[in-house]
């Protein structure tokens, strides 16, 4: 394949993935917490890093998952000792993203760690990097990634759907039919750490808030169905990844930061156009009622 | 100590949110196959109460035992039904859906809701007189639809003891005498219900039971023989008066 | 170690971060109890187009015009965040979270344009963004502290209509009292304050500056008086302390400091605050489960 084509293809998977995950993030209003850990995420990869003294895939996927579980952690922990909800991740997100930013300005140094790249991401380099996969040939390690995360999160979506329906409509009435909401909530904290660090390095951490977010909130303008509403999500995320890219190599300029914007743009056309959901529709409808 | 067929026995429970203390040593006991309504002013503790029972709430003091078992170990057998605004309306999801949800803890994990999962659901949704409504998105529902439905979805349950808050509250007449009827039936079959309740005058007509609940309990036993102008007067404070106007009763707030 | 505070720079450094987390403390006690604490952080990312488009414009770094770029997105990004809240089913908490990313997706889409055609001249420009105190000039330092005062003079003068704003908006109303008003005067004062922090401390944690101060104080008070000023005093303190932390180290960034010592002031307060703080807290239990268990006994 092509570079343009790993590119896209990468971005598609990120808007796959996040599209499917930010569904349930917004039913169970957190949809702040996706910004939340996509940037504590920083402070888990600088850790790894330290730790093991090198980049490799494993050992950042697990910095970041920890970092992830750590912030959902201690905002549920304050939160318990009533600081309100979001005060306790403004607090805790910017504090852990503090102490990311000083261990790379004292220890860590200058090596491929940049903060600013790992805000903003640099796609473009990822078709460098590739691995060896028999039947598929040499794909990016970023993509190859990205794929297993899919394969994670649609295998828990799906084995566990029922149990985040509830969880995310009435957990008080999923905790009186003895459901370990507790666990279940971290389980789901993983699976959004899992997502946004194989996201993290390859689009960089506002590309997955935008792709956690914005097309689950999208979707949300279209649908009164779940199901329906994690179909049009994944499919908003990716449609995304494809214009975000047009536009990119348009105007010459951040493929990550095109692909964001694309999702805005997307959910501002469904806020006026959407016939359920939309602005539109309150104009539209008592005419034909009429 | 007491032997009988109660089963709920509450003992020395007490219950605070930070400061205040909102229960103080609650005692009472309640027998199988009754209907009792908790009654008392706002900011009694009523919804406290049931919270505090079911482990929802922290326990300052005194213990709590249903069929004299822990609460863990007899969840299976309560209910629960929650304040209607306990839970976002625009949740994509339909009537069907929730009230199936009432079953997830007995399908347990792994599994997806079979047909007879689903049938059984539907029965419950038309007992309550909802049928027409199975699929229809719950942000379109009115009120006292969104209330059927959560007590539907309580009903496929099909536990031994129900806790329900306020259940009645700005519902339809309609809902409200269909929810009543149901009831009467889960009492028919030897179901034991606590209601918290806030219309004083329908108390006679629907409960057989009635708790006076003002951070502790005033009085508590058969509405017949508690549901007296002095224990109202107790528990609602002087700043209350209660008239009888005829065959209706009002109250009148001071304050 | 004093020789630092001897730098003529650094000293106006420290004056900007001291004055600016009075600010931030200051008004971050107004979106505290607005309950919009993470609206800060939406802001602050909305801001980035703003900037790259009034340096796209100007060509070169000022502070002034960098802050009136910054301040315009950021309203527009408000603006937006309340429209999409208010006319459809989308929560505010989704609403910021799509304002930021895409906001900021649109200021990283211009700087990388930025970037390449302004040359070297685009370092100054990064600074402002992620947040170098240590770059700012006298001239910065003068403009931030006359904004900054300007802030904390909008709130002094109508003091008790803030309270009354934010504790009962519909009984102000009632008293005849413009809530539109208000929310749009609290709306720009909230955007100054966001937009002259960016420099020192960076666009992601300015969030901080706002929320952490007010939250902190919360726990030693329950005067709405006392608690504004406690939270400026924290957020100055926070200022200055972390200036002058990065500033015994080299090439030390500014903003993760100060927003450590904030946090450190954060947990002392959650510890040992004197009214709701933790310690309390288990203490107050502990009599109340004692004072039961003793009537229990007299009782029984």
């Amino acid at each position: 394949m092509t570079f343009t084509a790993w590119i896209i293809v990468t971005a598609a998977l990120v808007g796959l993935s996040c599209g499917l995950m930010g569904v349930f993030l917004i039913l169970r209003k957190q949809a702040m917490m996706a910004d939340a850990i996509s940037h504590t995420v920083l402070l888990g990869i600088v850790v790894a890093y330290m730790v093991s003294q090198q980049i490799t895939g494993m050992s950042m996927l697990i910095g970041g998952i920890l970092a992830g579980l750590l912030t959902a952690f201690l905002v549920q922990s304050l939160h318990s000792m009533k600081v309100r909800h979001d005060a306790s991740l403004g607090i805790v997100f910017t504090t852990l993203f503090a102490i990311g930013v000083i261990l790379i300005s004292t220890s860590v140094g200058n090596v491929h760690l940049d903060v600013q790249h790992a805000l903003m991401g640099e796609i473009t380099f990822i078709p460098f990097t590739t691995t060896y996969v028999p039947g598929l040939g040499d794909i990016p390690k970023a993509t190859l990634l990205l794929m297993v995360v899919l394969l994670i999160v649609v295998f828990f979506i799906i084995v566990f759907y029922k149990e985040w329906k509830i969880t995310s409509f009435d957990p008080v009435l999923a905790a009186s039919l003895g459901l370990p909401v507790l666990l279940l909530h971290y389980l789901f904290m993983t699976l959004v750490s899992i997502t946004t660090v194989a996201s993290f390095d390859a689009v960089g951490a506002i590309l997955v808030v935008a792709m956690l977010i914005t097309p689950a909130a999208t979707a949300y303008l279209w649908t009164d169905r779940l199901m329906l509403m994690l179909i049009l999500s994944g499919g908003f995320g990716v449609l995304s990844a494809f214009i975000g890219y047009g536009i990119a190599a348009w105007l010459d300029t951040s493929i990550s930061g095109a692909m964001a914007l694309t999702t805005g743009l997307i959910f501002i056309v469904s806020f006026l156009s959407s016939p359920t959901h939309g602005l539109l529709s309150r104009w539209v409808k008592p005419k034909q009622l009429i | 100590m007491i032997v009988s067929n109660s089963i709920i026995q509450v003992e020395h429970l007490s219950a605070a949110y930070q400061k205040n203390t909102v229960l103080t040593d609650i005692n009472f006991e309640v027998k199988a196959g009754t209907l009792t309504s908790i009654v008392g002013p706002n900011g009694a503790g009523k919804s406290t109460l049931i919270k505090t029972m079911l482990a929802l709430h922290p326990t300052l003091t005194g213990k709590v035992s249903f069929f004299g078992k822990s609460f863990e170990k007899a969840k299976k057998q309560i209910g629960y039904v929650p304040q209607r605004g306990s839970v976002d309306w625009d949740f994509p999801t339909n009537a069907l859906d929730v009230v199936t949800m009432g079953l997830y803890g007995k399908i347990g994990f792994f599994r997806i809701p079979m047909k007879k999962d689903k049938q059984k659901a539907f029965e419950a949704l038309e007992k309550m007189g909802m049928s027409a409504y199975a699929n229809r998105q719950i942000s379109q529902l009115s009120g006292g639809q969104q209330q059927r439905v959560f007590l539907a979805r309580a009903l496929v349950q099909e536990a031994d003891l129900y806790f329900m808050d306020e259940p009645l509250a700005g519902v339809d007449a309609s809902t409200e005498k269909a929810i009543m009827a149901i009831l009467e039936e889960l009492k028919k079959q030897g179901k034991t219900v606590m209601v918290v309740h806030h219309d004083l005058q329908t108390v006679p007509e629907y409960f057989d039971h009635v708790l006076f609940l003002n951070h502790t309990v005033y009085a508590h036993g058969t509405v017949e023989e508690t549901f007296t102008d002095s224990n109202i007067i107790k528990t609602y404070g002087g700043n209350m008066s209660w008239l009888r106007e005829g065959d209706k009763n009002v109250v009148h707030t001071t304050s | 170690m004093w020789s630092i505070l001897l730098h003529s720079n650094t000293i106006w450094v420290m004056l900007s971060t001291t004055i600016l987390g009075i600010a931030a403390g200051v008004v971050g006690c107004l979106a505290y109890w607005k309950r919009q604490n993470l609206m800060s952080d939406a802001l602050s990312h909305a801001a980035l187009p703003g900037v790259v488009i009034a340096f796209l414009i100007i060509g070169e770094k000022n502070l002034l015009i960098l802050v009136i770029g910054a301040a315009a997105t950021s309203l527009v990004g408000a603006l937006l965040i309340q429209w999409v809240t208010t006319s459809s089913r989308i929560t505010e908490d989704t609403a910021m979270g799509i304002v930021l990313s895409v906001f900021y997706g649109f200021g990283v889409m211009l700087l990388s344009i930025a970037n390449r055609s302004a040359g070297g001249n685009q370092s100054g420009l990064n600074n402002f963004i992620y947040g170098q105190a240590a770059a700012m000039v006298r001239s910065d330092v003068i403009t931030m502290i006359v904004l900054a005062g300007f802030v904390i003079f909008l709130i002094a003068v109508i003091f008790k209509e803030w309270k009354l704003y934010l504790f009962d908006a519909g009984f102000a109303q009632g008293l005849g009292r413009s809530i539109k008003g208000m929310n749009t005067l609290y709306t720009i004062i909230l955007v100054i304050t966001i937009v002259i922090g960016i420099q020192a401390v960076g666009v992601i944690l300015m969030a901080a500056m706002l929320i952490i101060p007010a939250v902190s104080s919360r726990y030693w008070t329950h005067s709405f008086k006392s608690m504004i000023w406690l939270s400026g005093i924290f957020g100055g303190m926070a200022g200055a302390l972390g200036t002058w932390i990065s500033a015994t180290g080299s090439g030390l960034p500014t903003g993760p400091f100060i927003v450590i010592v904030s946090a450190g002031l954060f947990l002392i307060a959650l510890l040992f605050g004197k009214e709701k703080g933790l310690i309390i807290h288990v203490l107050q239990f502990k009599s109340q489960q004692k004072q039961f268990t003793v009537r229990k006994k007299e009782v029984s």
